[in-house]
């Protein structure tokens, strides 16, 4: 929805300043029985007219195949168009010839939420989540590594689509 | 002798607690019903209805750091919140809130010193208070805060007149100075609302800016005095100043209540003011003059969160070009009508004179209305728009 702009045309001569106070008085005395706006955080997580966008993107959450292995073919793609450099990947390979993450780590502290990994994954592992509530008591568990990647429950998000521009 | 000193002893540590803790109340107050008016919600989490937010305010004040700005004058610094907060207390003394309390010992009035000079102790301590701004403002060795310790005895001077000429109304009509004897003039031939509503309108307008309360806050003007006076304060230091700002709206309410709309007096009955005291008759008042207090912080509360600031230079127009002549000018028509109606026609204040007077005060009101509302007061300055 555009934002609308409100134009007030401004008095060009006298006014009575008498009449807007009073008006003034009766506005603000007749906002005080209006429904409010607030949102009660903690408790309360969304209303009516305020839930978390399904575009939203924060902290990463890696998908698990039928087996609970991570669907990561470790291709590589992603620390490559990663702009902050923040994804590390050690490729191996097993006997037959899959191709899997040794090692797959994610600096939260670094990562700018473009969402690049998810679009750029070839096979759908790597996602960034519908997720904000992320504190630690310390900076060393802000770097996921692929166990906690996979173990993330939250919803993936579906990011921005060109041919849908404003997801209808 | 011993019975007014306990009792004067008891009334002063009682008046003193409620005071501070309807001070703490009305803090919370302000910010639930500015939230309110903002369609927001306030501080509600400590405490049911965040009612123990003020307690925890207060506990984050004096855990805070103290903070000296090098370069300012150490004894007038650490004074100057002393200087405000006291006289902010100190006003309330004289100030009658319940019908006379029966004990077992004696009848005990409800006022912490019956003075008789009464009113005139209000408006000599209630100006003492702007020392103590003028000097947090010069001690703070602050350009800002100079500049709203100044504004701030300027304002208090001006506004200060016109408070005064407005209550000289009441005075004329009381007979008395002692806030007793007001109340009881009332309780005989109405409020004084209805026979000196002007006074009353001069009156609160004075007050708003006495108490530097919005519209009239210029000495804290924070967009362009940073905190003015206060800025350079922190801690308990700065909470002083805060406790001294809304002990000076409940002792301006208190004083509204008394001396325009009866005091303690329940409207309507003479049960509360005829016959022998009874606890009964000083709770009800209690009551009376607590909901009328209320009242009146409350439309402290609501002016404040709904007009802007005045220009400096506005309000300095307000307070001597529209409310001191128009004080003056009211004095000389509400004793020329107290004149005739006492001298001349041999009345003495009773429900007719005061209606007579109301009847005058009307005539008065819708000319002041009319004459202000063609908006030439405030809008003189205003540079045309093309």
């Amino acid at each position: 929805m555009p934002i609308g702009v409100k134009v007030l045309k401004r008095p060009t001569r006298e006014t009575s300043y008498l009449r807007a106070t009073l008006s003034g008085m009766a506005l603000t005395f007749s906002h005080i029985f209006r429904p409010k706006v607030t949102m009660q955080y903690p408790e309360q997580r969304a209303t009516d007219d305020w839930t978390l966008s399904s575009r939203w993107r924060g902290t990463h959450r890696m998908l698990t195949d039928e087996q609970g292995r991570a669907k990561c073919v470790a291709c590589g793609l992603c620390p490559q168009i990663c702009p902050a450099n923040c994804i590390k990947l050690v490729p191996g390979e097993d006997e037959n010839g899959h191709r899997y993450p040794l090692i797959y780590e994610i600096d939260e502290f670094r990562c700018v939420f473009c969402g690049y990994c998810q679009e750029v994954c070839p096979e759908e592992a790597i996602h960034v989540g519908v997720h904000y509530e992320n504190s630690e008591y310390s900076r060393d568990r802000f770097v996921y590594d692929l166990e906690r990647l996979c173990a993330q429950t939250h919803p993936v998000s579906t990011l921005w689509d060109p041919s849908d521009p404003k997801g209808e | 002798m011993t019975f007014f000193l306990v009792s004067s002893a008891i009334k002063v540590f009682v008046v003193f607690n409620v005071i501070m803790v309807g001070v703490a109340l009305l803090t919370l107050a302000e910010r639930r019903i500015c939230a309110w008016m903002q369609d927001r919600l306030g501080p509600n989490r400590v405490g049911p209805q965040g009612l123990l937010q003020p307690a925890a305010d207060g506990l984050k004040n004096f855990l805070k750091e103290e903070t000296y700005p090098a370069q300012a004058d150490r004894t007038l610094f650490t004074l100057a919140p002393l200087i405000s907060f006291v006289p902010a207390l100190l006003t309330f003394a004289v100030i009658p809130f319940a019908a006379p309390l029966p004990t077992p010992w004696g009848v005990v009035p409800m006022v912490v010193a019956d003075l008789p000079v009464g009113f005139l102790y209000i408006l000599a301590i209630s100006s003492l208070g702007v020392y103590g701004i003028v000097l947090a403002g010069w001690s703070s060795n602050n350009k800002y805060s100079l500049l709203g310790g100044l504004r701030a005895s300027a304002q208090m001077i001006s506004y200060e007149i016109s408070m005064g000429m407005s209550t000289v109304a009441v005075l004329l009509l009381a007979g008395n100075v002692t806030l007793t004897r007001v109340i009881a003039q009332q309780q005989q031939g109405g409020w004084f609302i209805i026979s000196l509503t002007l006074a009353f309108l001069i009156f609160f307008i004075s007050a708003l800016a006495e108490t530097n309360r919005l519209p009239f806050d210029l000495p804290e003007a924070e967009g362009e005095l940073i905190a003015g006076y206060h800025t350079e304060y922190s801690a308990m230091k700065f909470s002083m100043f805060y406790i001294a700002e809304y002990s000076n709206m409940v002792t301006a309410s208190a004083l509204m209540a008394t001396l325009f709309f009866g005091g303690w007096d329940i409207p309507f009955t003479h049960w509360d003011d005829t016959g022998d005291p009874s606890v009964l008759k000083t709770l009800a008042t209690l009551a009376a003059f607590g909901a009328k207090t209320g009242f009146f912080l409350f439309t402290y509360i609501w002016i404040r969160w709904t007009l802007p600031r005045f220009r400096y230079d506005q309000l300095m127009a307000l307070g001597w070009k529209v409310l001191l002549p128009l004080a003056l000018g009211y004095l000389a028509v509400i004793a020329t009508a107290i004149w005739y109606l006492h001298a001349q026609l041999g009345w003495v204040y009773g429900i007719p004179f005061g209606l007579a007077l109301g009847a005058v005060n009307l005539v008065l009101v819708v000319a002041v209305v009319w004459w202000l509302d063609r908006g030439r007061i405030i809008s003189a300055s205003t540079a045309e728009v093309a």
